[in-house]
């Protein structure tokens, strides 16, 4: 469990205090994966830094377990460090060293382990992440999904507690970002590793992560589960991020909806109600008749979701709303 | 051809030739152990980096910019007592070595420097994160990772103290500077000062296609 307590970091410019995160209080809980999405410069980066003191904050406490990591001296810290792996968007691999090399190197600064541990545990990573036959490869001949894959590898080497995501997908294609975050959920699965993620793609948030908190201009403004957040976003920031990861221009819904006769009503099915034919016998019953505006259907992490605008003319408007709600939709009244 | 060479003692050449080989090699050698640290130090003293130090970074880039902005001939002189006082000479392939690692050493360090610098900050932060202390982070990645740099490093410092060592010859410090300057310039044998010459450009041209050949074998990128 990693708690922030009233946690803060500014930096000093000119002899001026540039705040770079305003006084924070959460907890990540032990074994979520927790999405800090965020435009850049909103304060993220320097949040996941914060939690293994790359950037030491500048008043507040964090504790990690019960323990205050910032009254820490410099080995332990060194020490607490190795219990937390983290990725880069650059991956940061070490050019001059293999594969095999860069995953073997936090075990080898680590000093405890001995020759063999360190070869077994490079072999069994190296299979966990599909890149056996890399062992000898250097970097600059590995794809970006194939670095990003060694970054993971290398984080996991000293069996960390805690993984921290630096924008791990920004620099990969659509393909290998899905591939990347498919392996992160297993290791979250398959380890019971707290991964923390931070990204500036709802999407990366939708497909992953449990919970996730949502950054503006060095504060948290809103923070839940993700299927809330995504589902029902209340402030501003975090409804610009929904649409731009729905691809819906703000303006042209508007449109539509204007031409559109008669109630608009936003229907949200979560879960098992997503597959169930619900729209055409609450028509029936009520004597609705409707258009789909704009819809989705898709999954967050594990369970699937439908969206759907719908516009609704004649009929007994009441009877179907309350056949909606009766079958566990969400049923939100635009116009 | 033959009359044209007659009057070239070629054991001195060799002698010569020989002469130069050993102050480059001495003082490449002292230049490297003394400039490498240096170089280190001036990097991790610098603006925003691992032990940044303001005051020592000021007092160590003073140092070396005053010895690399007086001219190598006039380091030369400069150097004379203090030279005499750690060897006993400043004359001959001894006394000709410690301006030299004067001259090259603070210029390595300046190149050293330079390619410290030129590794990304993501791998030093990387190897900050999974628990490296300084050492390890100077030791496991950042040498590493500016091996190249370095190596190209060396083959121009190497280059500069050919020249360098030539120039001695000024002040009697053997080598084939010191042929060229006895018998070519002073005794006006043409053809000793082209064979110097000649010596020395494939020198210089052998140390560069070795150090080439070095910085590839060692580049990953």
């Amino acid at each position: 469990m990693i708690v922030f307590d009233q946690v803060q970091k500014s930096y000093q410019v000119g002899g001026r205090a540039i705040p770079a995160l305003h006084p924070t209080s959460m907890t990540i809980e032990t074994g979520e994966v927790f999405g800090i999405v965020g435009h850049s410069g909103a304060g993220k980066s320097t949040l996941v830094r914060l939690i293994n003191l790359l950037e030491p904050p500048t008043g507040g406490r964090i504790l990690v377990d019960d323990e205050n990591i910032t009254d820490y001296d410099a080995a332990e810290l060194r020490a607490f460090r190795r219990k937390v792996g983290m990725i880069f968007q650059h991956f940061n691999l070490l050019s001059s060293k293999t594969v095999a090399d860069n995953i073997a190197f936090p075990m080898k600064l680590a000093g405890i382990y001995t020759r063999s541990e360190i070869r077994e545990r490079v072999e069994e990573l190296l299979a966990r992440v599909s890149l056996s036959d890399h062992a000898n490869k250097y970097p600059s001949q590995l794809s970006g999904g194939q670095k990003q894959r060694v970054g993971i590898a290398r984080a996991l080497a000293c069996r960390p507690t805690i993984l921290l995501c630096d924008e791990a997908t920004s620099a990969l294609d659509p393909q290998t970002t899905q591939s990347v975050l498919r392996l992160l959920a297993d290791i979250n699965r398959e380890l019971g590793l707290t991964i923390v993620l931070i990204t500036h793609e709802m999407d990366v948030v939708r497909r992953v992560c449990d919970r996730v908190a949502v950054m503006d201009a060095g504060e948290v403004v809103e923070m839940g589960a993700v299927s809330d957040v995504f589902l029902h976003p209340q402030h501003p920031t975090t409804r610009d991020f929904v649409f731009e990861s729905e691809s819906i221009d703000r303006d042209e819904l508007q449109e539509d909806l204007q031409k559109a006769n008669g109630r608009i009503l936003r229907l949200t099915f979560r879960g098992e109600s997503t597959y169930k034919p619900l729209l055409g016998s609450v028509a029936r019953e009520s004597g609705v008749d409707f258009s789909i505006l704009s819809g989705r259907i898709d999954h967050i992490k594990d369970t699937p979701y439908g969206q759907l605008t719908l516009s609704l003319v004649g009929g007994d408007l009441d009877v179907a709303m309350n056949a909606l709600e009766a079958a566990d939709v969400h049923v939100e009244v635009v116009r | 051809m033959e009359a044209l060479l007659s009057n070239v003692d070629w054991s001195e050449i060799g002698i010569a030739s020989w002469d130069t080989l050993v102050m480059v090699g001495m003082s490449l050698l002292f230049s490297v152990l003394i400039g490498l640290p240096i170089g280190v130090l001036l990097f991790l003293f610098g603006k925003r980096q691992l032990l940044e130090q303001p005051a020592a970074y000021a007092v160590l880039s003073f140092v070396v910019n005053v010895l690399r902005s007086v001219p190598f001939i006039i380091l030369l002189i400069v150097m004379i007592p203090f030279t005499v006082m750690l060897i006993g000479t400043s004359l001959g392939v001894a006394g000709a070595i410690p301006p030299l690692v004067a001259g090259g050493a603070p210029f390595f360090a300046r190149l050293v420097e330079t390619s410290l610098r030129e590794v990304d900050r993501g791998i030093i932060e990387a190897t900050q994160a999974m628990g490296a202390n300084v050492r390890q982070i100077i030791f496991g990645a950042l040498l590493p990772e500016a091996l190249p740099g370095i190596i190209a490093g060396i083959t121009v410092t190497a280059i500069t103290l050919v020249s360098y060592a030539a120039m001695s010859g000024v002040i009697g410090g053997g080598g084939l500077g010191d042929l060229a300057i006895r018998f070519g310039y002073q005794r006006f044998q043409t053809d000793v000062m082209v064979i110097t010459v000649a010596l020395l450009v494939i020198f210089v041209q052998l140390l560069q296609m070795a150090g080439d050949r070095l910085v590839l074998y060692f580049s990953r990128k």
